[in-house]
């Protein structure tokens, strides 16, 4: 008794058409090494972040297309698999200090933004659950900021670029928003450039030739410094 | 300047039937009065003339048609249709026989040909109306 | 009265003088333009064939947003953006099959009901009468000499326009309430060459030619319209009909809302002239019709 209920569940998979049985506890990646695959490329971090292994799949008797990054879920029941190596994508070539943070820059760097027809494919691709048609929409009217914040956990795994009936590159769009934004319109830390200006003084070389003698010679008095360093809270 | 024009029949009428039914306008209905051509503002730059464009879709010509210039001249303000006494729209005329290349990817304009001065100075109405009638 | 008002993307850039001085010209007239939430481009021309639904995905998602905040109208200031929304929402409402379609296919979002109306601001102000705008001008625009242009969508095809195709008079009645004199243009009703300007920017250049010499011929000091594309190419594209025309004389280009709230007097900063191509400023300065200038001659 105790051992079946210790036997682990398992799930009716199909990878590429053929069926496996594999417990359902693992996820995407996972199922597929389990059925005896091994990924040489276009799996990353395995963490949820890199966005190396967004893929889709399907229900058995289900017309409705799936996403989502393999690392992250679960496989289920009746799952029709695959893996994606990778979208291919062009990005606007750009140096960003030439750049001006005026709302025409994104048409005139990916002018192909005007074919948006706001079919929200790219939405409902998106494993991140953003709004992407929306600031797609906004990068047509020049809203960086818009842009930036509605993109901002975007980890580009290219499942919009993907899909897109326009042949759209929504996340180059909305990451070339971010660093305008960034760089250009959001308030800057004012502790952060005074800080900057010290170390361009020479501020802290002392300190830090100290520290790399240590490092050399006396490498347990530089952890007592650090375990003992003053730190700020909050 | 005379042409000899050979009709394939079946051939002409399916394609005259595909015109029709995806413009969905009645294109049999014109009797070649020559209203939409003198209300057209842009017909000195066509080959075709608007009320020719409808008499060669009824005759089925494709080759003629979808080879027109004029065909990417229109500018779709619909003058034609507001003269034109039997209601015939010519500007879905001309859309429906630009679909019949675009759809096969032949595209007229393409975006990343504009130069970079274009794209700073043309405004996205523009453009995204040019794409919508001149891209796939 | 607050009405959901749909800008479009022009507006947010070249057009920003007329989303400006239309925000305030309309509160003035008890009206508050409200900006729908979401929206999304119009796709700025309508599909015309039959068998295309995917063009008309977009319209159709912005009345859906408007269901959404449960109101029934949607005002628009653009020609462009009217004529798009206008016309796929009479689509889907002769055509339940369409709708069925494109809503099955919006997914997760509400479906369209058909329950909203398009207006443009012009059809909100004839509504309220002419006669009511004239009584709140406060700087009538006495002097001061235009040619209405109507363009394409704002009219035709008849079915969408907002007056008649052939012969309207809406712009006429606005700016005669306004003060200013109007002169008869027959190329009001003319294409501008809409987006030939930007693969036939010559073409364009020869009807603006055109539209415009015979507006300054006729003795007119300023042309006005109501479509941000139409304002583009009439405008910006002076340039190319000076290089392709040496006799060509420069004219301003007006917004109808701009007139609006130069008459209603509420200052410099509402109108947005500073990105227009022909500066508008020196002729209004010529006219005292601009405060910063001349002392202003205050009317009874």
């Amino acid at each position: 008794m105790e051992e079946e209920a210790e036997k682990e569940k398992m799930v009716k998979v199909y990878i590429m058409g053929r069926e496996f049985e594999v417990p359902a506890t693992l996820n995407i990646v996972k199922a597929f090494e389990y059925a005896g695959y091994r990924f040489v490329r276009g799996i990353g971090c395995r963490g949820g972040y890199c966005g190396a292994c967004a893929t889709v799949y399907r229900f058995k008797d289900d017309y409705r297309l799936n996403f989502a990054l393999a690392c992250q879920k679960a496989v289920e029941d009746g799952m029709y698999l695959t893996i994606l190596p990778f979208v291919p994508a062009e990005k606007a070539q750009y140096e960003l200090d030439k750049l001006k943070p005026r709302g025409t820059v994104l048409l005139e760097l990916y002018p192909e933004i005007a074919r948006c027809v706001a079919c929200n494919t790219c939405t409902k691709a998106c494993p991140q659950e953003l709004e992407v048609m929306d600031y797609v929409q906004a990068a047509i009217r020049g809203d960086i900021k818009e842009l930036s914040n509605l993109s901002f956990d975007c980890i580009q795994c290219g499942l919009c670029a993907m899909r897109c009936p326009a042949e759209i590159v929504p996340y180059n769009v909305g990451q070339l928003a971010r660093r305008l934004y960034g760089k250009y319109v959001a308030p800057q830390a004012k502790h952060t450039h005074a800080r900057v200006e010290e170390i361009h003084a020479c501020v802290f070389d002392e300190e830090l030739d100290n520290y790399s003698i240590l490092v050399k010679e006396d490498v347990e008095k530089l952890k007592k410094i650090y375990v003992e360093r003053e730190i700020k809270v909050g | 300047m005379s042409k000899t024009i050979r009709l394939d029949s079946t051939e002409a009428a399916k394609f005259a039937a595909k015109i029709q039914e995806r413009s969905g306008e009645p294109i049999d209905m014109c009797f070649q009065c020559g209203e939409c051509s003198s209300a057209c503002p842009v017909s000195s730059d066509m080959d075709l003339m608007p009320s020719t464009l409808v008499r060669f879709t009824q005759l089925g010509l494709k080759d003629e048609l979808i080879n027109a210039k004029t065909i990417w001249v229109c500018a779709s303000c619909f003058h034609c249709v507001t003269r034109c006494p039997k209601g015939i729209d010519i500007a879905k005329v001309a859309e429906a026989l630009r679909q019949e290349l675009l759809r096969k990817k032949l595209d007229y304009v393409e975006v990343r040909d504009l130069s970079m001065e274009e794209r700073q100075e043309i405004p996205q109405i523009a453009i995204i109306s040019n794409l919508r009638k001149f891209s796939r | 009265m607050k009405i959901p008002y749909f800008p479009g993307c022009s507006l947010k850039t070249i057009g920003e003088g007329f989303e400006k001085s239309a925000i305030a010209s309309a509160a003035i007239l008890d009206f508050e333009l409200e900006e729908l939430p979401r929206w999304v481009c119009c796709g700025t021309v309508s599909s015309l064939t039959t068998d295309d639904l995917m063009h008309h995905l977009a319209p159709i998602r912005n009345l859906i947003r408007v269901e959404d905040i449960k109101e029934t109208q949607l005002v628009t200031l653009c020609s462009v953006c009217y004529s798009t929304l206008k016309r796929s929402n009479a689509l889907v409402k002769n055509d339940p099959e369409k709708l069925k379609t494109m809503n099955q296919f919006m997914d997760k979002e509400n479906e369209y009901q058909g329950s909203v109306k398009v207006l443009h601001f012009l059809e909100l102000l004839r509504e309220m009468g002419f006669d009511k705008i004239k009584e709140k001008v406060k700087k009538p625009l006495r002097g001061l000499t235009l040619s209405p242009y109507y363009g394409c969508l704002l009219v035709r095809p008849k079915e969408f326009g907002i007056d008649n195709p052939e012969d309207p008079t809406i712009l006429q009645e606005l700016t005669k309430a306004l003060g200013a004199d109007v002169i008869d243009n027959p190329y009001q009703l003319k294409c501008c060459g809409s987006y030939h300007t930007v693969d036939k920017p010559n073409l364009v250049a020869d009807l603006g030619y055109k539209i415009l010499t015979y507006a300054r011929n006729s003795g007119a000091d300023a042309l006005v319209l109501s479509c941000p594309l139409c304002a583009f190419n009439l405008d910006n594209r002076q340039r190319e009909i000076k290089r392709q025309y040496p006799d060509f004389v420069e004219i301003p280009i007006l917004y109808f809302t701009q007139l609006m709230a130069l008459a209603f007097d509420l200052g410099e900063e509402k109108l947005g002239f500073d990105i227009h191509y022909v500066d508008p400023v020196p002729l209004l300065k010529e006219k005292q019709l601009l405060i910063d200038s001349l002392p202003l001659i205050k009317e009874k």
